[in-house]
């Protein structure tokens, strides 16, 4: 009975979705103010009936409802509660479900947050969104129904992929999904501003809010992402260029260099074809990386799910979105005009150059990511494309792009002269020289490649951080007052690029340390033997048996010690679930702010001292990746949270055509 | 007019990507027929990883059913069908013998002592000349090869259980019994 009254919520909705993504958008370029008005409420009601389904489909897990084909593949009785709720978005069918779910959450957030925005504006935005979902939930519909029953009704399910089982894989895909999710908005607002015609500043100040929130949440995805392959795979690396990865990455390279780009629209009204190019760039690739992972085009390490014939269904829906929305560009985006001029020196060309950067690093992610099917399409043969690609195409792109976020934090607007910036940023680059060169000596380092490695990784994050602090000693001068009025009367969008970029250096920081000190070792272990890592002790202290609710484990006792001092004991776990009989590899990580110890147990070694294989890393500053990441996430949202987004929604209220200041300035220059 | 051209790029590269995904979801990427099926296996003589002095060859294994699996330290995709190939070896009853395709000696070894070693041996294949004789795409590849030394088939990508429990395994019995 649930899960017909979930299937049931859907064909409402994609009906209220059907109307929602038509009406307003003729009654907009008509004028009809009542079909307008349409938008808010179908968007409100589609995510009524959304949330309902969703809501059955947990409660068939919940209950192990087996009759389900969707739960019965996914679920078993002895899975706990906590996976069996995840498991309602592990599958293929779950997640499509949470795709369209989100999307209407963020329809229904737009309809709730508009208030100050022109009516007509909202209907296209809804109307754009709506559109949009009734593909997804078509595709929902005729090629995944979440709610098919079977008959006979199973006696067991067949549970949830074991490499799902795990906390980080509760969050890593609703985060993710958010953020791909999540850029839709900005993509509405683009196509928005195609059919209106409409796109100056205040568009801008529109659609940036909803643009960095979906960035944070991406950028949070994949953060969770890379953690759950550090200590999960057991391999102890973070990052592995795997399709699936890269589909993922891809939206948030592009989706960077459009915060960035809208931040040049809203300030100085320009770019204004770049950045609706960009928007609908960040969107359709993230609908790219839901066809990639979920049509078997690439094999992939973690392609979980995988069919041809829904392949075909995404591809034609991919064409009618991304092909329709480039087709209206093409033809739209004259109409939309420029403004403003900037001289090649000036904060603009920077930005402009950092977009490209990034573009063309995606460029390169999307070649790599798809080499292999474009050879095999044209007959070539078949290959796999490697991390040494992606870290030598890479490496040489990141290394301009952070001199000039460096650079262009500081910059002036418009004109700049080459003196002026020297002023401004000739401590950071003494500061940053000295280090990098000096500092991989203090580390003890002599072979010239590490120290060229060192010096490069911790030169940028150096350059990062005193350009950053220049940048506000500069601001600082415009403020009266002491050292606290200067840090408080900061606007929050200055101290979320703050903190953002000095996550960057963070995230650097991390990346060099671990690659330049990890130590590694593989050790045949008998209980009471030790060995010495980066400093540590580990002892193997034996192993027991130690079931969980739907697998056996063994586990391991190992206790680390420093100078002779007790830390404390690390429990690995080797484990074989039921249903699907496959070993699974649970790390013990003694995590902390300067590194991470970490051990995994290998095979057994079949000799009569109980021995095992086993593998000890330590991995200094390797918690500074995520900490990075959670820095940047932190600055997006203080940008978001920037005063001038609610005084402007006041000011918006009444004049919604005006134009704001800052393009009326650019206009007169 | 220029300008219009410029603006029509972002749809024209679109087009062509999407040209490329439809030839691609027509192929199955595990899938490849290999022309080699129902023939004889290329012959090789190779050093064996763990003692470089002493040669695998294939025709040591004239006479039994035997698994080719193609692999290297380097391939990502080996790690995950690494496991269970390990179990495998332990109750498959077939011998697998490995090709270490491409790869470095150390790292190779380092490899096997990490993740533990299936193999009753394997054969270092450093240049790739002899994963051209069979033609490998990439690695992981798995050649089941029969008492005559005819490849009966081949499976491209990781292992995984199904193909395993429901290919290789019959295949096996049915080979072992001929």
């Amino acid at each position: 009975m649930i899960p017909e009254i979930g299937q049931f919520a859907l064909i409402l909705a994609l009906l209220l979705l059907a109307v929602q993504g038509t009406l307003p958008l003729v009654g907009a370029s008509k004028g009809i103010s009542a079909w307008m008005a349409l938008s808010r409420r179908t968007a409100q009601g589609a995510f009524f009936f959304l949330a309902l389904a969703f809501g059955c489909l947990v409660y068939s897990f919940i209950v192990n409802d087996f009759s389900v084909l969707n739960v019965a593949n996914n679920s078993n009785t002895k899975l706990p509660l906590i996976y069996r709720i995840s498991a309602s978005w592990g599958s293929h069918e779950g997640s499509i479900l949470v795709w369209v779910f989100m999307l209407g959450l963020w329809s229904c957030a737009v309809s709730i947050f508009s208030k100050h925005l022109p009516e007509e504006m909202v209907a296209r935005v809804l109307g754009v969104m709506g559109l949009v979902s009734v593909g997804l939930l078509l595709f929902l519909l005729l090629t995944s129904n979440p709610f098919d029953r079977i008959f006979p009704v199973p006696a067991e399910g067949r549970d949830l992929n074991p490499l799902l089982q795990d906390p980080g894989m509760i969050l890593h895909p609703p985060m993710l999904y958010m953020g791909y999710v999540g850029f839709s908005v900005a993509f509405a607002f683009a196509i928005a501003a195609l059919l209106g015609g409409r796109l100056d500043a205040t568009w801008a100040r529109w659609s940036r809010p909803w643009t960095t929130l979906a960035w944070c949440f991406l950028t949070v995805g994949i953060l969770i992402g890379s953690w759950w392959a550090y200590y999960e795979l057991g391999w102890g690396g973070w990052w592995f260029w795997d399709p699936v990865e890269n589909a993922s990455l891809m939206p948030w390279l592009v989706g960077t260099a459009l915060i960035h780009s809208l931040a040049v629209t809203e300030k100085r009204g320009t770019f204004k074809v770049w950045t609706v190019l960009l928007a609908i760039c960040t969107f359709s690739l993230s609908l790219l990386g839901t066809f990639l992972v979920r049509s078997g085009v690439l094999t992939s390490v973690h392609a979980f799910a995988t069919d041809p014939k829904r392949g075909m269904f995404i591809l034609t829906f991919l064409a009618v979105v991304i092909g329709g929305s480039l087709a209206l560009f093409a033809f739209r985006a004259p109409k939309v005009g420029t403004a403003g001029t900037f001289k090649i020196l000036s904060r603009e060309s920077a930005l402009f150059a950092n977009n490209v950067l990034l573009i063309v690093a995606c460029g390169t992610v999307l070649l790599g990511t798809l080499y292999p099917l474009f050879l095999d399409a044209l007959n070539l043969g078949k290959i796999s494309v490697g991390p040494p690609y992606f870290e030598a195409v890479f490496v040489p792109l990141m290394v301009p792009m952070i001199f000039l976020m460096g650079v262009s934090a500081v910059t002036r607007w418009k004109e700049a002269t080459l003196p002026d910036l020297w002023t401004r940023l000739r401590w950071a680059a003494v500061v940053t020289l000295i280090v990098a060169i000096v500092l991989p000596f203090i580390l003890g380092r002599t072979s010239p490649k590490s120290v060229a490695l060192l010096g490069l990784g911790f030169g940028m994050a150096f350059w990062i951080i005193t350009s950053a602090l220049a940048g506000f000693f500069d601001r600082a001068k415009y403020v009266e007052g002491s050292f606290g009025a200067k840090l408080t009367r900061q606007p929050r969008s200055f101290w979320g690029m703050f903190v953002a970029h000095i996550g960057v250096a963070v995230f650097i920081i991390g990346v060099t340390a671990v690659k330049g000190f990890e130590a590694e070792r593989d050790v045949r272990m008998a209980p009471g033997d030790t060995v010495s890592v980066g400093g540590y002790t580990f002892r193997f202290e034996g192993t027991a048996n130690r079931d969980g609710p739907n697998y056996h484990a063994t586990r391991g006792t190992f206790e680390l010690s420093k100078d002779g001092k007790t830390i404390r004991k690390l429990y690995p776990e080797k484990r074989m679930y039921f249903a699907h009989g496959m070993p699974m590899t649970e790390a013990a990580i003694d995590s902390g702010v300067f590194g991470d110890r970490y051990v995994s147990l290998g095979e057994p070694i079949n000799d009569d001292k109980q021995s095992w294989s086993v593998r000890v890393y330590h991995k200094p500053f390797v918690t500074w990746i995520w900490a990075g990441c959670i820095l940047m996430t932190l600055g997006g949202l203080l940008a978001m949270f920037d005063r001038r987004y609610r005084v402007s929604t006041r000011r918006d209220t009444g004049k919604p055509s005006l134009p704001s200041s800052d393009s009326v300035k650019l206009e007169n220059a | 007019m220029k300008k219009k051209l410029l603006l029509m790029i972002p749809l024209a590269v679109f087009f062509v990507l999407a040209g490329f995904f439809v030839v691609g979801l027509d192929r199955n990427p595990r899938e490849i027929p290999s022309p080699l099926i129902g023939k004889p296996a290329p012959v090789f003589s190779l050093p064996d990883l763990s003692d470089p002095e002493k040669t695998i060859a294939s025709q040591d294994f004239l006479g039994q059913v035997w698994l080719l699996n193609v692999w290297a330290s380097w391939c990502v995709s080996c790690r995950s069908e690494h496991p269970l190939l390990v179990e495998f070896a332990k109750t498959g009853g077939v011998p697998i013998v490995g090709l270490n395709y491409k790869d470095k000696t150390v790292d190779a070894q380092l490899y096997l002592r990490r993740y533990g070693d299936p193999y009753v041996a394997s054969a270092m294949d450093a240049d790739g000349r002899v994963g051209i004789d069979y033609g490998v795409y990439g690695s992981p590849e798995t050649f089941l090869i029969d008492k005559q030394g005819i490849i009966r088939y081949k499976q491209i990508g990781p292992i995984n259980e199904k193909a395993l429990r429901e290919t290789i395994v019959p295949m096996i019995k049915e080979l072992k019994q001929s």
